[in-house]
């Protein structure tokens, strides 16, 4: 739901977009080159952003290209998602301290932070933060660790004008135009009228920050080369047939295909770190030598360790094969049951970052049409 | 531990075969090692005190590979010694890189190597220590973490489990926000099926993981070598790969000799 008012700022005014942000408070995280990728960082200034830099993707790899162009945001996800800033991969919960024969509780309380702009948020990120929200917010026990960087946090979305080829959100309907969950939504437009952006607002927030900026009114050319760029984007190579698949991952717990899968599974467990909706944990309980401190940590765990499913006894999913079709099952077709939506935002990473290129769209067609061998 | 009438349990460092680098990792704990010293009695430690008790021993920490017939015989006295047993380093684990003579012909080095052969005793193969007595406890590495061995000792004392993980070089990798090597840059990596432990120290400075810290608990070496082929190494190279200070374990001497065979 695009903003009716939209607006135009030039590329300069993106420098500009940052300072204000940042004097109001705001760290700002948005993309940047580091160690050949396109990652998310810090951003000091509009010269930190990829400017002609794209990616290219396929399972297992990942380059960067130089553009013709100078385009700021022409790539499409890189190897992080924002769930580093909202869910981190670790954090103390709390520490205590034996004091006298008792055990004291020290630092319970969330330690306040300085709150994220998030510069960049394409829709299938969106969509993903909002699959996070709905399992770390709204149950009955809410996350205040997630809960206290998410509400502080202000969103620039961008919409995609290209596609990597490990992309598949159009097939998943989170994308690849962004319909809300922004206090600011940009469009990429290059063109004979110059390097720009189409804006608009989808908060009081948003509104706020766009009136400080040089701003001029959208024409009707702006808007039409917006949604050819969008339109360009919808344009994937790759796609998850979702019709029936709870039923279908449901009725296939038992396929040839898991084997085949398991045979080139690593269960090195990348494809969950990646992913921005996968929110497992696990805590531990530490202490220092002299047994009069302790601390518990939170990490970022994975489906695919034998300690996570570790009871007493042992592991429950020993098998590549068991812990492959755990999170598969889990992510497309159970999670519709737990929380009322896929787990899966088609942004592709799984793929691209699996390093060794299982690709889930050719996992769950194999699971549809494949034979008994469970061959692709 | 406040306890003051209550005796320390006394810690013995026990060297087998090896370079000394993972029982220098306890003394290289610097900030700890007063805390470790304060808890526990280093009783037996060649390596950092000539004052020596006698055992038995609460905690035996053993490192290196058995490699001759006198070791052999030395670890059993070892272990009647210690209430509770850890091995230490990929030595004591699996073998170390000395094990990559279990591939060759040692009387044949004995011969070119030393003057006077007949002076040399050694068995034909470096067998890591659980394979000649029970251990309670591995911890791996090459050398070993010292914060992980710290852990391991702190939680020994504590009774409760230790944390170390046995999953992937790859979940340290990735929570530290690394950029993936191999799919970034086509780095040929084995971080995917070697335990994690290191904090992910090579793949944190563009190098591919050297498998330090021995096979994950899960290892699917066979697609890893597939990967290592796919990325162009040829199949010495993957050989020689799985071939470094973890070469005896068996999930990496498969993976080698799998590669040698084809």
């Amino acid at each position: 739901m695009a903003h009716r008012s939209e607006h135009v700022l030039g590329v300069d005014q993106l420098g500009k977009l940052i300072g204000v942000l940042a004097r109001k408070g705001y760290e700002v995280i948005g993309p940047t080159v580091r160690d050949g990728a396109i990652v998310y960082d810090h951003v000091e200034s509009a010269e930190d952003l990829p400017a002609g830099w794209t990616d290219e993707q396929e399972p297992g790899r990942y380059r960067l290209k130089r553009r013709e162009d100078m385009a700021l945001f022409g790539y499409a996800v890189g190897p992080q998602s924002w769930k580093k800033y909202m869910h981190p991969a670790e954090v103390r919960l709390w520490s205590a301290e034996r004091q006298g024969g008792t055990f004291r509780i020290l630092n319970n309380e969330v330690k306040p932070q300085r709150p994220h702009a998030l510069l960049g948020a394409r829709a299938c990120e969106l969509a993903a933060i909002a699959v996070q929200d709905r399992v770390l917010l709204e149950d009955k026990y809410r996350d205040p660790i997630y809960d206290q960087r998410r509400e502080g946090a202000f969103i620039i979305a961008v919409q995609c004008t290209q596609a990597a080829a490990t992309c598949f959100c159009a097939s998943m309907g989170t994308g690849p135009q962004v319909s809300g969950g922004f206090d600011l939504v940009l469009t990429e437009l290059i063109g004979p009228e110059g390097h720009r952006f189409l804006v608009a607002t989808g908060s009081d927030r948003g509104v706020e920050v766009l009136t400080e900026l040089e701003a001029v009114p959208a024409t009707e050319e702006d808007r039409q080369q917006a949604e050819a760029g969008v339109e360009a984007a919808r344009q994937q190579v790759r796609s998850i047939d979702t019709t029936g698949i709870k039923e279908l991952l449901y009725k296939n717990f038992e396929h040839p295909r898991w084997d085949n899968v398991a045979s080139r599974c690593l269960t090195c467990a990348n494809c969950t770190m990646v992913c921005p909706t996968c929110f497992c944990t696990s805590v531990e309980d530490v202490t220092d030598i002299t047994g009069d401190h302790a601390e518990r940590w939170r990490r970022w765990d994975s489906c695919f360790t034998q300690s996570f499913s570790y009871i007493h006894g042992g592991s429950v999913r020993t098998s590549a094969k068991a812990r492959y079709r755990q999170w598969m099952t889990h992510k497309l077709a159970s999670w519709i049951d737990q929380f009322g939506s896929s787990g899966c935002v088609g942004c592709g990473r799984c793929i691209t970052w699996c390093p060794v290129g299982i690709d889930i769209t050719e996992e769950v067609g194999a699971i549809r049409d494949g034979g008994k061998d469970g061959n692709p | 531990m406040s306890s003051k009438s209550k005796p320390k349990p006394k810690i013995g460092v026990f060297k087998f075969a090896s370079c000394d680098g993972c029982q220098l990792s306890l003394l290289d704990a610097e900030d700890e090692l007063l805390g470790v010293a304060g808890a526990v009695e280093i009783a037996y430690f060649p390596e950092a005190t000539r004052a020596m008790s006698k055992g038995p021993y609460d905690i035996g920490l053993v490192e290196g590979s058995i490699t001759t017939y006198q070791d052999a015989q030395r670890i059993q006295e070892v272990r009647r010694q210690c209430k509770t047993l850890i091995t230490i380093g990929a030595c004591a684990t699996a073998g170390g890189i000395q094990a990559l003579r279990n591939w060759k012909d040692v009387d044949e080095f004995i011969r070119v190597v030393y003057a006077t052969p007949q002076f040399i005793s050694t068995l034909k193969l470096s067998t890591p220590i659980a394979e000649h007595v029970p251990v309670d406890f591995e911890l791996r590495g090459c050398p070993i973490n010292k914060y992980q061995l710290i852990e391991l000792i702190t939680a020994t004392l504590a009774g409760r489990k230790p944390n170390v993980p046995s999953y992937s070089v790859c979940i340290e990798c990735k929570r530290k926000s690394n950029v993936c090597i191999t799919v970034a840059k086509g780095v040929p990596c084995l971080g995917p099926v070697t335990q994690a432990g290191c904090g992910a120290l090579c793949p944190s400075y563009d190098r591919g993981c050297y498998g330090c810290y021995g096979p994950m608990e899960t290892p699917n070496t066979a697609s890893m070598t597939s990967q290592f082929r796919i990325l162009g190494q040829a199949d010495s190279q993957v050989a020689r790969a799985f071939r470094g200070f973890n070469a005896w374990a068996w999930q990496f001497r498969k993976a080698s000799e799998e590669c040698e065979r084809t």
